[in-house]
């Protein structure tokens, strides 16, 4: 069974992957609006610097993040004269960090929706005096909801899954930043063979039920349009 | 001034657009020209779905645009309606939802067409409660025209809003469209490049080329004015308008008035007093010096010839007046000579068709 360890740093997942998420899904949903609607030149070097978590090694991401959010980085001391003190090693830094590193998993199917339903409907509701804010919430959105969806679960499943930035920038505190993957590692580190596979089957068991129900519940959309 | 006042100059890549017209504030102008002449850019304008970097547009003396001020009205706060190319109903939505998305966006006070009035004039009340996915092509552009109704717009925009869809649900939105002209007083602009609805559906016509205006004006005067291409081709036709005056059972025929005299075409189950439009191909009409004994073509007129011009070696067409109804004759150039045919001449126009439009 789980130690109350191992069940502390579930909790600590389970609590960083949705408030990440909830911040991705707003943050997200705004960047890849932009970039959906956008001609400007800064629309690729944009979408190219969104995209550099899906190729770069975590390591170099938390590294980075580590010196930026540092005493001696410019954000850190930003968050220090904010009164925050330094993100590193934090459970708010490892928030910010998730944001960062699941990014690209939320904007890329919310910016993909936006792209797919095209300009067109938006123009119909302006044609039927909607405003641009009421077309927004009353057409795109809606219209967006398969990829709303799916960014909601990517950017969830994959904050859960993430490991080397957590490490990096988060260390391993139990209770602060200790979470479901660091602990694995722990486990294994020490041996514990039978207590990493508890938990591993356990978070395998939930990747195969996020990935399960998406594939549902998008069906089941898509069935009801039909 | 009432109407539609509008110019907008602008380039569209290598394309420039510099299009100035006017339309009356009743019935429908058709922006008629071959693809990629601007016709819809210039809808686009007028929608405040594009906006031209300078130009005007006024409707019914309330300024849309003046570029000179940096005035702007944006698409939402227009008072339009705009059915576009390809039905574009809201997917995620019922019929029912996507004929209430536009009518509870405008304020009670200004709305003019009822629910129920719009849905029975598009014949869209089996619908109501399906999903768009659910419908053919020609029941969406229907559901389609009756949402834009219901915002009670006080200009109507069509772009082309039958060329997605096959020659039956065609057939099947053309008489709708030709209720609204006849029920509804919202007058309308409507985009084609296709000659039969613009005989059947125009009362106003502006003439597209290149990103230009070449003419406008009434219908009947530009499909025959010989300076124009819509007097060429095969399809050359003038368009006229009558009046059912009587029905003759024994012969089973209906005469019809106009100017120009007195008509007679196989019998149409139509009122007395009822208003038709009538389509006469210049193939159909022929040329005598004198009323002939012993045709057996009934439709003779007096006519006056206004104009001719040698559309290609041996053929002419010439344009003719039957009290002030242009019609438009192809005969050969050797019947011209020895017929001796002049513009100021008297002649008779025998036509051997007509065909009722609606």
């Amino acid at each position: 069974m789980l130690t109350a360890t191992d069940f502390t740093a579930v909790v600590l997942t389970l609590k960083l992957a949705a408030l990440s998420t909830a911040i991705l899904m707003v943050l997200g949903t705004w960047l890849a609006w932009q970039l959906a609607h956008t001609r400007s030149w800064w629309k690729q070097p944009v979408s190219a610097l969104v995209s550099m978590p899906l190729v770069l090694p975590p390591t170099v991401l938390g590294f980075y993040l580590l010196l930026l959010f540092g005493p001696h980085g410019p954000i850190g001391q930003f968050t220090q004269t904010l009164g925050l003190g330094a993100l590193p090693f934090t459970f708010s830094g490892l928030v910010v960090a998730s944001v960062i590193y699941s990014l690209p998993f939320v904007v890329q199917p919310i910016q993909n929706a936006f792209e797919t339903a095209g300009r067109r409907p938006l123009e119909v509701a302006a044609s039927l005096r909607a405003s641009p804010r009421d077309a927004f919430l009353t057409v795109a959105i809606p219209l967006a909801r398969p990829g709303l969806l799916t960014a909601a679960v990517l950017g969830f499943a994959h904050t859960v899954g993430e490991f080397g930035v957590v490490l990096m920038i988060g260390g391993d505190i139990a209770g602060e930043t200790k979470v479901a993957s660091v602990a694995i590692y722990d486990h294994v580190e020490s041996l514990h063979y039978a207590n990493a596979n508890v938990l591993a089957a356990s978070m395998a068991t939930f990747a195969f039920i996020v990935v399960l129900t998406v594939g549902l519940l998008n069906h089941r959309l898509a069935g009801r349009d039909l | 001034m009432i109407g539609t006042d509008a110019r907008f100059t602008m380039s569209l890549g290598a394309f420039q657009l510099d299009a100035a017209f006017c339309a009356p504030p009743r019935g429908v102008t058709v922006l008629f020209g071959p693809s990629g002449c601007g016709k819809t850019s210039v809808l686009r304008c007028l929608a405040g779905l594009e906006r031209a970097p300078k130009g005007w547009l006024r409707v019914n003396g309330a300024w849309w645009q003046n570029e000179e001020q940096d005035h702007f009205l944006p698409t939402y706060r227009r008072p339009i309606g705009y059915v576009f190319q390809e039905p574009s109903l809201f997917p995620h939505l019922s019929v029912r939802a996507n004929l209430e998305y536009g009518q509870r966006r405008v304020p009670e006070s200004n709305r003019r067409v009822a629910f129920d009035r719009a849905v029975t004039l598009l014949g869209v009340a089996p619908l109501l409660d399906r999903r768009p996915v659910r419908l053919s092509g020609g029941e969406r552009q229907r559901v389609a025209i009756a949402r834009a109704l219901l915002t009670s717009p006080k200009l109507l925009l069509m772009d082309e809003p039958l060329s997605a869809l096959d020659t039956r649900s065609k057939d099947d939105i053309l008489p709708y469209l030709e209720r609204l002209h006849t029920d509804l007083s919202i007058p309308v602009i409507y985009v084609s490049h296709a000659l039969e609805e613009v005989a059947r559906l125009a009362d106003h016509l502006v003439l597209m080329e290149n990103g230009q205006v070449r003419a406008q004006g009434p219908l009947s005067e530009l499909m025959t004015r010989l300076d124009l291409p819509l007097a060429y081709g095969d399809a050359a036709a003038a368009v006229i308008e009558a009046t059912v005056a009587a029905h003759d059972e024994k012969f089973h025929l209906t005469y019809l008035n106009f100017p120009g005299g007195r008509i007679t075409v196989p019998r149409e189950d139509l009122p007395v007093n009822a208003h038709v439009r009538l389509r006469v191909y210049a193939r159909d009409v022929s040329l005598v010096l004198a009323p002939q004994e012993g045709s057996s073509i009934l439709n003779v007129f007096a006519v006056y010839i206004s104009g001719c011009t040698e559309e290609r070696p041996g053929q002419v067409i010439v344009q003719l007046d039957a009290e002030g109804t242009p019609l438009l004759a192809r005969v050969t150039a050797k019947s011209i000579a020895q017929l001796g045919l002049a513009p100021g001449a008297l002649v008779f126009a025998q036509v051997k068709g007509m065909a009722l439009l609606n």
